[in-house]
């Protein structure tokens, strides 16, 4: 661990993530990117959802179809089971029935292929680096030390709650280490949500549910994994979307910084009133 | 203090631009062939992967007769709009000759009594679309494996390839005709069937009368329907546009065990 340097105003200088983590995080952050772009391009050839080994196309769980309207236009339409989640307003310019944007794919034009060879690249990236970020954190023995709260941090989540929504971080020592509402926010990313993208990834492959048979087995069948995969990185979004707002009002440079060099600004406790 | 409208007609030009030339940075490296040629070395690597891990021989799940989808979906042709099919499907496929040449010692021509009687199995085996949808159904059919021995594979054989009589795109050069290659070790995989039954009648057209190819560990689109003629080769480079299959010569993986 490298000394702290003392800076102005009582406030500290600290090294706050070590080099492997710094690097791992933001070549994960490219992989996720590419990978929820090729994952929504791959998503356009058949953008419904079922649970079950099988599709039953009549009756999905969620899909994105288009309708004729009245005035002979189609529109898109979201269904959830019985539900419509609502009817896409027009758009202008060219229309193109597709699930989701040019934007919002990779590549842009609807390419199966090519969704699926960008896919298939970026998640052994995804998973080759975050099995390196967990190995290392593991046999380091710094990943159930900074993950996993303690009792005394879990009595105090109520106080934890009120100063996030007040938008108070904290200060002093506890600002060396995560939070009790970080570590339960990246407690089941990190071994939730990032092994099941994975293995419901894995699951969907024919050639590898000839040898693990249980896996899809395990995750109610091969429709099952695919709606669980696409779930669980909807949630990966939300974690990042949180994530991102929460680095906003902590303080962005300071943050970026430590993700970037290590090196983290303290902030004196404050002083009683 | 506003925005002066033509500071906010620059904002939005500059805007614009930016996100053209990122839009545009980014459809030249999704077009860049060396680019694509890394991202295939994740194929590659796949393909090697599970060769060592899945191994030839382990079977696809079979399934009970309860999980047969009622709703399974014909994808690709679902009846081929040319006079020669048309004529056969008008007769059962009475004169329907199957052809296995190419690399083979012994050249076969089988009619579909013929291949009936041949060594055949039947099983219950999930269908995977490259799409995302999976459908159930029973397939019966003559193990290509024996049909292969019967023939006598030369030395130099290393893929079986499918002509079909479907074209599912019009060209000039007659590279939308359907054909598809596998390698000859998955061609003797105890379940790789040229099937002519499904869910216990006769194949129907629209999903491949009368013989489709399967291939249990891989993608539908591996699966050719309406083969007409098998052929074994040591390179596909000369067939379509060189790359091993239809969909293949336009941009899907040869190697579909994803």
């Amino acid at each position: 661990m490298r000394p702290d340097r003392p800076l102005s105003r009582g406030r500290l200088l600290v090294y706050r993530h070590p080099a492997l983590v710094r690097i791992t995080h933001w070549v994960n952050l490219a992989s996720l990117v590419v990978l929820l772009l090729s994952g929504l391009q791959i998503l356009c050839a058949h953008p419904a959802f079922y649970w079950g080994e099988t599709a039953r196309f009549a009756h999905p769980l969620a899909a994105i179809t288009t309708r004729l309207a009245d005035d002979g236009e189609t529109r898109g339409l979201v269904s959830l089971g019985p539900f419509s989640l609502g009817v896409s307003k027009d758009a202008d310019g060219q229309m193109q029935p597709r699930a989701f944007p040019a934007w919002l794919t990779l590549p842009g034009e609807l390419d199966l292929g090519a969704g699926r060879r960008w896919h298939f690249f970026f998640a052994w990236l995804f998973a080759l680096n975050g099995g390196l970020y967990l190995a290392q954190g593991l046999a380091s023995r710094r990943l159930p030390g900074e993950l996993v709260p303690t009792r005394a941090q879990l009595a105090h989540i109520g106080a934890a709650l009120l100063d996030h929504l007040r938008l108070r971080f904290p200060r002093g020592e506890a600002a060396r280490r995560y939070n009790v509402l970080q570590q339960l926010a990246y407690l089941p990313v990190v071994f939730g949500l990032a092994p099941l993208m994975v293995l419901t990834g894995l699951s969907m492959s024919p050639a590898i549910d000839a040898r693990l048979a249980w896996l899809p087995w395990l995750l109610g069948g091969r429709q099952s994994a695919r709606t669980l995969h696409f779930a669980s990185a909807s949630l990966l979004v939300l974690f990042a979307l949180v994530h991102v707002a929460m680095v906003v009002v902590a303080g962005p440079i300071n943050e970026l910084r430590s993700m970037i060099t290590g090196w983290f600004v303290v902030k004196p406790e404050e002083p009683p009133r | 203090m506003s925005v002066p409208a033509s500071r906010r007609a620059w904002l939005r030009a500059g805007l614009t631009t930016a996100l053209g030339l990122a839009a545009g940075a980014c459809d030249k490296l999704t077009a860049s062939p060396a680019v694509n040629g890394a991202l295939d070395g994740a194929e590659t690597l796949n393909r090697r992967l599970h060769g060592l891990i899945v191994g030839p021989s382990a079977l696809a799940r079979e399934f009970p007769a309860s999980a047969i989808s009622p709703d399974f979906r014909a994808n690709g042709t679902t009846n081929p709009d040319n006079d020669d099919y048309q004529r056969l499907a008008a007769g059962g496929f009475a004169d329907w000759r199957l052809t296995i040449g190419g690399l083979v010692e012994r050249p076969l021509s089988l009619s579909l009594a013929e291949l009936r009687a041949a060594p055949a199995r039947s099983q219950i085996t999930r269908h995977d679309c490259v799409e995302g949808w999976s459908s159930i159904a029973q397939w019966r059919g003559a193990r290509l494996g024996p049909l292969l021995e019967r023939a006598g594979l030369k030395r130099e054989a290393r893929y079986i390839a499918f002509f079909c009589a479907d074209t599912l795109e019009l060209t000039l050069d007659g590279t939308g005709d359907y054909y598809e290659t596998i390698a000859v070790a998955d061609a003797f995989h105890p379940q790789t069937l040229l099937a002519y039954e499904m869910n216990g009648a006769a194949l129907p057209v629209a999903h491949g009368a009368p013989i489709r190819l399967r291939l249990e560990r891989q993608l539908g689109y591996k699966m050719a329907k309406y083969v007409m003629r098998i052929e074994a080769i040591d390179s596909f480079a000369k067939l379509g546009r060189g790359k091993g299959g239809y969909w293949e010569d336009r941009g899907y993986q040869w190697y579909a065990g994803i």
